[in-house]
């Protein structure tokens, strides 16, 4: 009975070929998340004039792999929440994030999203981390897209520095 | 167009006045319905614009609504102002001469709570069920919240 090993090419293990790579798994597993961010942009107010600017060629997020918006929560990991959330609003908000599946993270676009920025009143809600819980937040009426690129770096870089459990909670 | 509109306003008890070539007449709300009835037959006031209402807290009449109307064949605005008290903020709903009126009363009795006689419909149309309250009144306070999900803690 033949092994069932992949054969290697005989001359290829004779090389300097490049044929094994040590790493950590949560390493590995967080390089490749962060390279495929699916955006869901909950867009709902004027900040989406920005949202679009960033997503276009000249900002080009599709340089950190968040160009493709997911118009299903179901299949999105990125949740944008571009604009102010009303209270009449905010179980919508709540509902598409209960429907994103793990892993997940949120931005908050723009200073409404943030804070509220400078609503205070009867309709909206001072921040939507009162609601969901956000991983980074992008302050401006509206942001520079480079704001929201230095954003997206930021979350990049807190999925590469965090854990990524896959079977179960320990590995 | 604008004097026959005048005259015919004085006539029927408003006091009237210009304010950049719009009349502006101040009338009894028991006088509302029969005012625009007249505005709708005789003036072609045919597109209601809004109904929104002023708060003035200390008056004895403490609530003004205010109309407008526009017409499409004189190409004319014209400004109806109304006072209801406190205790009663109540006014006949015009949607027998104008069907827009149902949502924009509702929209001035979310905010005002102004009281439209007539029309059946006054559920929350900007706001949402169980929202205690108008807060486009002065003493609303500002940084009252109403949440619909709890906070997270």
């Amino acid at each position: 009975m033949a092994s069932r090993t992949i054969p290697i090419r005989p001359e290829a293990t004779r090389s300097q070929a490049f044929e094994y790579l040590t790493t950590k798994k949560d390493e590995l597993v967080g390089w490749a998340r962060k390279f495929s961010l699916f955006p869901y942009p909950f867009v709902t107010a004027c900040c989406a004039m920005e949202f679009m600017a960033v997503s276009s060629s000249p900002y080009d997020t599709d340089r950190f792999g968040a160009a493709l918006p997911r118009f299903s929560p179901r299949q999105a990991d990125l949740l944008m929440v571009v604009g102010t959330v009303t209270h009449k609003q905010a179980p919508v908000l709540l509902k598409v994030y209960e429907q994103m599946c793990e892993p997940k993270w949120v931005m908050a676009f723009g200073v409404c999203a943030t804070s509220g920025g400078f609503y205070q009143n009867y309709a909206a809600v001072l921040g939507i981390d009162r609601i969901i819980p956000v991983d980074v937040y992008v302050p401006g009426c509206p942001p520079r897209p480079e704001m929201v690129i230095d954003g997206i770096m930021q979350l990049q870089d807190k999925i590469a520095r965090s854990r990524h459990p896959i079977l179960t909670k320990d590995f | 167009m604008l004097d026959a509109l005048q005259q015919r306003l004085e006539l029927a008890g408003g006091k009237v006045s210009l304010l950049h070539g719009m009349a502006v007449a101040e009338i009894a709300p028991a006088a509302l319905v029969g005012v625009v009835g007249v505005l709708r037959s005789e003036f072609q006031f045919d597109l209601f614009l809004d109904v929104t209402a002023v708060d003035w807290p200390g008056h004895a009449q403490r609530f003004e609504v205010v109309y407008h109307f526009y017409s499409t064949r004189h190409f004319a605005r014209v400004r109806l102002k109304t006072r209801v008290t406190e205790q009663d903020p109540t006014v006949d709903s015009l949607i027998t001469l104008y069907n827009s009126a149902r949502f924009m009363e509702r929209e001035c009795h979310d905010m005002y709570g102004i009281v439209f006689r007539g029309n059946a419909d006054l559920r929350p149309i900007l706001l949402y069920e169980g929202f205690v309250g108008h807060p486009l009144r002065k003493d609303y306070p500002k940084d009252r919240e109403q949440p619909l999900v709890p906070y997270r803690t």
